[in-house]
């Protein structure tokens, strides 16, 4: 529909026409360091960049894997908005965005005969989101939870089992709320007793409430390292949306550091894999695709030095240690009672975000 | 016709080109990557995020919204204080190296002054947050020394984020106002203590008059870099409040709306060329 409306539109035309020459301009001055078409180019998020991951691959098929990191689904279609089709092979995407790829056109269908589909825990295959008209445009590949990070020796983990204490007195300005408005307000959507996937505009005044009672409480609202640095360097001792992502990676260095799952439940992220329909390398793409599910992939990546995460893949070749830091053998439960990241519809996700704002903004 | 008088037409013809051949790079540097992408930005502000139709909703958005609004109003507040901070320990420490320090040294002292440009702008607005943290050294130095029983919330504020951007701005007014110091002839001081002026008297109606002029384009610099900043506010301002670049970034991460983010953009740059327009009015920048 959009895509229609805007082919018809005179402004849409000439905006889309000063983009391209914008990009071609880049692209112009950029060409010495473009991406080689026998490459795999892959648009990633940091923990696809690790060098331990993604060198095993390279070697292994005598291929250069070029990746360009993006944060936010939205900055990532931009960038293949801007590039020319075939450009890019595989991308990392929020599951619950798969979608948004298909409706522009962008994926190919992945042969799921040649994935280890039947691997995964089932709970995160995201088959909603990632199989769209009964063709499969995603998997994947790592998931976790934004729950509640927090500092062992300086909380009394019994009373993070319940979301009560993010909004009560006894932890007052030590809490950190990391800086991503859609798993925040679903956590706050569980603490006020509502399913994540069935929010609606009405139910935004009681998610505002709830969400200026954690502000109140909190010392700073972070993004990732921001967020990270805060809870390891002791300057806050609770991270709300914060979990094995947070704590798992720097359990080397400060085991105190935990996250659990309260009785009200946890908010279930996951990343998938989708492959470009105007993929040069298709083959190549699939290979790749294959072996970060792989088990060892799924190690690899389920550590990456950017973040840790769960691997969708219940096989995969995680050490006995990886396994407990990770808690593992507790996933069954956490997914048992984690309920999905919110996936609202675009009029919905602008009011969320607005929301957000003005939580932010609030003194 | 004889050469002679072939090259006596061809050489005016040569020398209008000249011009133009040594202004033509420069001109289609700045159609490349100002005009155009500013077009583009113009064009992008004025679509519908939604339906790519025309509309002024992303302008009508910034003027219905308190949130958007307040975030401007932060910007323009955080700018203010980090002028005039910035200024008032810019200038004496200007005056310091061009009057005080002897000329052998002055190189060695100006390098010592831009020695944290030569470090990443990011890495040194996380060495600021752990210098600020609850457990850094300033708080630590409150509490060791008794002054406080209590570590102070210095982190993840405005004030933490002033201090980011105090720190960048102080070194780059320093350098504008020490040019401007090392400009002035030393004909107009003599002139003031013959006409009986002393040295308070010679500073307030000669040296800093004259010296405003460098003042001002430092403080229009510091004011056009510090209000479309991200880093900082964003490293150190622990999110507490919004200012208008994180306001426009916010609209890209997940949403792409680029309509939205271009015409917030647009505002901003509509503020600057409005400050920019009082300080040339006011000051007279241009004449200088």
């Amino acid at each position: 529909m959009s895509a229609k409306s805007a082919s018809r539109n005179p402004l849409s035309i000439l905006t889309s026409h000063l983009h391209a020459a914008c990009a071609a301009t880049a692209l112009l001055l950029g060409a010495g360091s473009a991406a080689q078409a026998a490459d795999l180019n892959a648009l990633i998020w940091c923990d696809h960049a690790d060098p331990a991951l993604l060198q095993p691959f390279e070697k292994a098929n005598g291929v250069k894997v070029n990746v360009k990191e993006f944060e936010g689904t939205g900055a990532g279609l931009a960038i293949v908005e801007q590039s020319q089709p075939g450009d890019w092979d595989v991308m990392v995407i929020d599951s619950i965005d798969v979608p948004r790829g298909v409706e522009k056109g962008l994926f190919e269908p992945l042969p799921e005969d040649k994935l280890p589909l039947a691997d995964l825990f089932p709970q995160v295959k995201m088959d909603g989101s990632t199989v769209v008209g009964g063709k499969r445009y995603g998997i994947t590949e790592k998931f976790g939870y934004n729950t509640i990070g927090y500092n062992k020796t300086k909380v009394d983990p019994a009373d993070m089992q319940s979301m009560a204490a993010l909004t009560g007195d006894k932890y007052k300005g030590k809490v950190a709320i990391y800086d991503y408005y859609l798993p925040v307000i679903g956590m706050a959507a569980l603490a006020i007793g509502k399913k994540t996937a069935e929010l609606t505009e009405a139910d935004l005044p009681a998610l505002k409430e709830e969400l200026l009672k954690m502000k109140a409480n909190a010392k700073l609202v972070g993004e990732v390292t921001a967020s990270q640095t805060a809870l390891a360097t002791g300057e806050v001792d609770i991270l709300v949306g914060g979990g094995e992502w947070v704590t798992a990676g720097l359990a080397k260095e400060n085991p105190a550091l935990d996250f659990s799952v309260p009785k009200e439940g946890a908010v279930l992220w996951s990343q998938s894999l989708a492959m470009f329909k105007d993929s040069k390398n298709k083959d190549m793409a699939l290979k790749f695709i294959q072996y970060i599910m792989s088990p060892e992939g799924q190690a690899r990546l389920a550590t990456s030095s950017c973040y840790w995460g769960m691997p969708a893949n219940t096989k995969a070749a995680l050490t006995d240690d990886q396994k407990k830091v990770l808690r593992f053998d507790e996933q069954p439960g956490f997914l048992a009672r984690a309920q999905a990241y919110p996936a609202p519809n675009a009029d919905l996700d602008k009011k969320m975000q607005d929301m957000w704002t003005e939580m932010l903004q609030v003194k | 016709m004889s050469s002679s008088a072939n090259n006596g037409r061809a050489l005016p013809r040569a020398g209008r080109a000249l011009p133009w051949a040594l202004v033509t790079p420069a001109l289609g540097w700045t159609l490349l990557f100002f005009v155009l992408p500013f077009i583009a930005m113009g064009l992008s502000s004025l679509t519908a995020h939604e339906g790519g139709g025309f509309t002024l909703s992303n302008y009508s958005q910034f003027f219905t919204n308190p949130s958007y609004w307040q975030a401007m109003v932060n910007s323009l507040q955080v700018t203010a204080i980090v002028t005039v901070i910035s200024v008032l320990l810019a200038y004496p420490f200007a005056w310091i190296l061009a009057e005080q320090v002897p000329e052998r040294w002055q190189r060695l002292a100006l390098m010592l002054a831009v020695l944290p440009f030569w470090t990443s702008y990011v890495v040194r607005s996380y060495s600021w947050l752990l210098v600020l943290a609850q457990n850094g050294v300033v708080n630590r130095a409150l509490t060791g020394s008794g002054l406080f029983a209590e570590p102070l919330q210095l982190a993840n504020t405005r004030f933490a984020t002033v201090t980011g951007f105090v720190h960048f701005f102080v070194m780059l007014l320093t350098l504008t106002i020490f040019a401007n110091l090392k400009q002035l002839s030393p004909s107009y001081r003599k002139a003031a203590a013959d006409l009986g002026a002393g040295p308070v008297r010679t500073f307030l109606h000669v040296v800093l008059p004259l010296t405003l002029p460098g003042i001002m384009v430092g403080a229009f610099l510091t004011f056009v870099l510090c209000i479309g900043d991200y880093i900082t506010p964003q490293i150190l301002g622990g999110n507490n409040e919004l200012l208008m670049p994180q306001l426009v970034m916010m609209q890209i991460g997940r949403r792409g709306d680029f309509p939205l983010a271009s015409a917030l953009s647009i505002i901003l740059m509509a503020v600057v060329t409005i400050a920019y327009l009082a300080c040339a009015r006011w000051l007279k920048i241009e004449r200088t």
